[in-house]
């Protein structure tokens, strides 16, 4: 199934700038086996299909070219999830700090 | 015909590209043979003090608060010899508009494009620096493109460097990403070229002097409070310009005796373009992949002659752990009530053991801290590292082998600062810089500019020369 996303979309598209071949000669052999890629967001200039060739005005004006890869792209980092040793250290810190019985 | 953007046409026109985008002709100060001009660039090409605080606190940059760590000192003293362990203070750099010194280094360089009437300004900066820039270009209303490596090739993006991508969206700027590699620079110039705009590099002599004020008020604010300079003053080290900008601030205050020590977070073992570690790193500024080529070799930033030379003000050199950067962070928030972000406190971590080797009425200076948030916090650092395979656990801080695991101080007497040999770092800048000559032959000039940029003494550095096999002759 082909999805048509709409011209005046806001949307990331990502480019191959360089391919492994052309990579620095400095490089770590890791980082030269793979391409160096780029990532740029815009509205979409015409109507592009998902995952294919597509162009976007960025907020500076310039038109960008490259396959898309996300539409609407929005932040979803975040806090984290629990990590016990940093209670242990505000327990330990307080104790130390304060002395046996601060945190009851 | 239109013009050859591929990657050599774009890196064979760089001394031009840069010429264009930073509005400095270098080439007149540069001297016969290896050395240039330094004071006489900071001079002509920078602002005086003076403009430096009127451009700054019209934005609202500076004049941010110090503050006393009371407690931190107090636990510092308990495990300190007696009689040691001085007063600890933090200069709140988090206030600035966006959230970390980089303000003071972004509004001298947007306030110079606005004034030379770009359009827009250019910054490639993974970190504070990027939201600074995109900050002062929205207060003065140019356009602005931040261009940052981000992720890995598996698309797996750095949470701390994510962040600051959204912080510069925020401020209303473009955000160019890429993967890992150096040949993000080949993207900054192309767009250089292409939109026009200015280079805000973070090593102009604008950019360097923005940060002067820091260490201008540093001694001000010392003087008013407490009636002398602080002893000793900690900077978190990376590219060497907030050292290089605080420490000339507080030359510039006539605090000469301060003591100004750089401090890093040890990184060594991962490599900085390598694709497998990019993840791996729990920290992505104020570390020794940066501090440690910088410092001897200033000259790799992207323009000819970098303002930042940190070894010009450099008395001292240490470096601390992931762990004890984290357990500090952590310390901060839980025995001073300040949530700040994790890189930033690398130099408090590194205060907390050097105040215990001084005396008790010494005071010691953080000279920074930066605001944290999503992904920039020490709990979301700590779960991608999890994600990343990298254990966390207490013990020795000593242990800690980077990209494996993250050894949280067992007790806060286990924290360290553990001295980089200063000869040895002096000496391979001597190494870097002296190649540059051409048939092994130095300049008399050249001795004394490598005596300036080493801050040593003329024996060190003939000593040095010779043992490299350089014959030195009058100019």
């Amino acid at each position: 199934m082909i999805f048509v996303i709409q011209k005046g979309t806001w949307v990331k598209i990502e480019q191959q700038v360089l391919d492994s071949t052309q990579r620095a000669p400095q490089l770590p052999d890791d980082t030269k086996k793979v391409p160096f890629m780029m990532w740029t967001k815009g509205f979409l200039v015409e109507d592009s299909e998902m995952n294919g060739d597509a162009t976007v005005e960025t907020l500076t004006g310039r038109h960008v070219s490259g396959s898309l890869k996300e539409v609407e792209p929005s932040y979803d980092h975040n806090y984290g999830t629990y990590i016990p040793e940093l209670i242990r250290i505000g327990k330990d810190l307080r104790k130390e700090r304060w002395g046996g019985d601060i945190n009851g | 015909m239109a013009k050859d953007f591929s990657y050599e046409a774009v890196m064979s026109r760089r001394p031009e590209i840069m010429k264009a985008s930073v509005g400095i002709d270098y080439s007149q100060f540069e001297q016969d043979g290896i050395g240039f001009d330094y004071e006489r660039m900071m001079k002509e090409t920078g602002y005086t003090l003076a403009e430096m605080q009127e451009i700054q606190g019209k934005t609202g940059v500076g004049n941010t608060p110090l503050f006393e760590m009371h407690n931190m000192t107090a636990l510092a003293r308990k495990y300190a010899p007696k009689g040691k362990g001085a007063r600890i203070f933090i200069k709140d750099e988090a206030g600035n508009p966006s959230g970390s010194f980089k303000a003071r280094r972004a509004a001298n360089a947007v306030y110079h494009a606005k004034k030379l009437g770009y359009k827009g300004v250019i910054a490639a900066t993974s970190g504070n620096y990027g939201a600074a820039v995109a900050s002062q270009a929205a207060m003065h209303g140019l356009k602005c493109i931040i261009v940052q490596e981000c992720y890995d090739s598996h698309y797996v993006g750095q949470p701390e460097i994510i962040e600051k991508a959204r912080k510069c969206e925020a401020y209303g700027a473009e955000v160019v990403q890429t993967s890992v590699g150096p040949e993000l620079f080949y993207i900054f110039l192309k767009l250089l070229e292409e939109t026009g705009y200015f280079n805000a590099s973070l090593y102009t002599p604008f950019g360097i002097a923005g940060v002067e004020t820091l260490g201008y008020e540093i001694a001000m604010q010392f003087r008013e409070r407490e009636g002398k300079d602080p002893d000793v003053v900690v900077c978190t080290n990376a590219g060497g310009g907030n050292l290089t900008g605080t420490a000339r601030g507080l030359i510039k205050a006539g605090a000469v005796e301060t003591q100004v020590v750089a401090a890093s977070v040890d990184l060594t073992g991962l490599h900085m373009a390598s694709d497998t570690d990019f993840n791996r790193k729990s920290f992505t500024t104020g570390h020794t992949g940066f501090g440690m080529p910088f410092a001897t070799n200033p000259d790799r930033s992207d323009v000819p002659r970098s303002a930042a030379r940190s070894l010009r003000y450099m008395d001292r050199y240490v470096l601390v752990n992931q762990g004890e950067v984290f357990y500090m962070t952590e310390a901060l928030a839980q025995l001073e009530g300040l949530e700040r972000g994790p890189a930033g406190n690398t130099a408090l971590a590194a205060a907390f053991a050097l105040a215990q080797e001084m005396d008790e009425n010494q005071i010691i200076l953080v000279q920074e801290t930066e605001y944290t948030g999503a992904g920039k916090h020490i709990q979301a650092q700590l779960t991608f590292a999890l994600e990343n395979g990298i254990e966390i656990f207490f013990g020795n801080p000593d242990d800690e082998v980077k990209g494996k695991n993250i050894i949280l101080p067992e007790n806060p007497s286990m924290m360290k600062a553990r001295d980089v040999d200063m000869n040895k770092l002096k000496a391979s800048y001597i190494k870097n810089i002296a190649a540059k000559a051409e048939d092994k032959v130095l300049l008399e000039d050249d001795i004394t500019f490598l005596v300036q940029e080493t801050k040593s003494t003329d024996d060190f550095v003939r000593d040095e020369v010779k043992k490299l096999g350089y014959q030195v002759r009058q100019n």
